[in-house]
């Protein structure tokens, strides 16, 4: 039985369809991928994520823990700041990538949906194992998450949101009331658009979604429900990674291109491996692709580079850019960005040149 | 959801519809909904000769990429090379504008084997 979430009533009556993702029933699109796609660039659009995973960790040796999980220096995030990073094993490999929030007295981490019991497990291992002392509670379906992604997002809610306005990236503020709604609400994102999440209780978010969406009869024009489709083709466009196509337990945070989200500074679970694999270099690299013609290349299209062969790990057909795009680890001897590679796409070969990654960067001033 | 009587389909979604030796091919409206933003069709050229239940192309979306099949033998008489530059019509208008080819049919009793309407519509189960 798919878990449903909060939300799960305003999908249907707004003719999502829906898919199984991570056990989860999710809203795959409303409209149509491409079109949500580029309302999210050019206006504003409303995602739930409530399937995200959401896990409050407090108590005495609750910062001691998260040093030790969590591949950023914890010790320097001040309340209220959110810092992307990574859940690391001993040889490296990637368990999750997460965002972690410091309030006053606790810790929240949103995690994937589909690494959401390994991290909880992981987590009862590590706290077993040093014999620490805090709480790790699993608030994911007692709450809902929304993300509001799109440049005309923060003006659109700063009359129920006052806060927000002030809100940098990567900050967050909680406590707070809208309609008397209890909610947490960070400047962060996957879309590569400014926006927020939204954390609140699982009762009250239907009457925020209605808010926020406008009546089934005079819907919100400024923003609008976007799926899980359009999700995809954003992070993606923004070259962002995502768990089970660009992170798994066999690639480590380096090939992945995310150095920046590793605290060389302290000693934590896979660091000494990562510092060997720092030293020596990676043997792969995460590249961005630009393919010749319409054809998209899929998750595990082989790559033939200079030197060896890599793999696709996604692709689309950017609405944006309107080229075909992927990311792909390759040998790091071909990872420059202008080398010339090919695909094999069922029996044709589609020539490709490697770019920089992300593909799409919001202008800063809109 | 609708689908026209005056045609025939195959289980993997192409509708067929005769008009004298010529059969139309392209498919129906369940499966571009499925596939969701068609970004790509690549379709075979005129002259190219094929046997019933070969694979004439292939069709990608934002989602998924998919073969395209035909239930009929016969040669390529026309393709709908409007969908080069406008993909997206098999999503709007799948069963009109939207076609892909045209086949001049070899055997005219193979249209007759395929599924008719209602046939196709309690087989993909909408």
């Amino acid at each position: 039985m798919l878990k449903r979430t909060p939300f799960h009533d305003f999908h249907i009556s707004a003719g999502a369809k829906m898919v199984d993702f991570a056990g989860w029933e999710m809203p795959l699109m409303y409209r149509s991928i491409v079109d949500e796609h580029l309302h999210t660039r050019t206006s504003g659009s409303i995602f739930d994520v409530s399937h995200m995973g959401r896990l409050q960790i407090s108590g005495p040796d609750a910062e001691r823990f998260l040093q030790q999980v969590f591949t950023r220096n914890v010790e320097l995030m001040k309340p209220g700041q959110c810092r992307y990073g990574l859940i690391c094993q001993e040889q490296g490999g990637i368990l999750d990538d997460v965002i972690l929030s410091r309030d006053k007295k606790n810790w929240l981490m949103v995690v994937n949906a589909s690494n959401r019991e390994k991290i909880v497990r992981h987590f009862h291992t590590v706290r077993h194992q040093q014999g620490l002392d805090f709480d790790l509670s699993d608030n994911t379906e007692s709450t809902a998450m929304i993300a509001l992604q799109g440049p005309k997002v923060i003006e659109r809610i700063s009359g129920h949101l006052e806060e927000v306005a002030n809100l940098k990236r990567y900050e967050f503020a909680s406590g707070s009331f809208m309609m008397l709604v209890k909610y947490t609400v960070s400047r962060t994102g996957y879309t590569g658009e400014d926006g927020v999440e939204i954390i609140l209780s699982s009762k009250m978010a239907p009457m925020v979604m209605k808010a926020l969406a406008g009546k089934f009869d005079r819907p919100d024009t400024t923003l609008k429900p976007a799926g899980l489709g359009a999700r995809d083709t954003l992070r993606l466009e923004a070259g962002m990674p995502l768990y089970g196509h660009e992170l798994s337990e066999q690639i480590d945070p380096i090939s992945a291109g995310l150095e920046w989200a590793i605290s060389w500074d302290k000693s934590f679970i896979g660091s000494d491996a990562l510092n060997q694999i720092r030293q020596q270099g990676p043997t792969q690299k995460l590249v961005g692709l630009e393919l010749e013609g319409k054809r998209i290349a899929r998750q595990f299209t082989v790559v033939k580079t200079p030197s060896g062969e890599g793999r696709v790990t996604s692709g689309t057909f950017s609405p944006t850019l309107q080229k075909s795009i992927a990311m792909a680890y390759v040998p790091q001897v071909d990872a420059k960005p202008g080398t010339i590679v090919s695909l094999d796409l069922k029996g044709q070969t589609i020539p490709a040149r490697i770019v920089p990654l992300p593909f799409y960067k919001r202008n800063p001033s809109a | 959801m609708s689908v026209p009587n005056d045609r025939r389909y195959l289980k993997s979604h192409e509708w067929h519809r005769l008009e004298g030796d010529i059969v139309t091919i392209g498919i129906t409206q369940f499966a571009a909904d499925e596939l969701t933003d068609i970004t790509y069709v690549s379709l075979p050229k005129v002259g190219t000769r094929f046997s019933a239940n070969d694979r004439f192309g292939e069709i990608e979306s934002v989602k998924a990429t998919s073969d395209l099949y035909t239930g009929v033998s016969g040669e390529v008489v026309a393709v709908n090379s409007e969908l080069n530059s406008n993909p997206a019509v098999v999503n709007t208008d799948p069963f009109e504008s939207g076609w892909m080819i045209k086949l001049r049919v070899s055997n005219p009793s193979e249209f007759d084997t395929l599924m008719d309407a209602g046939a196709y519509q309690a087989s993909s189960g909408h």
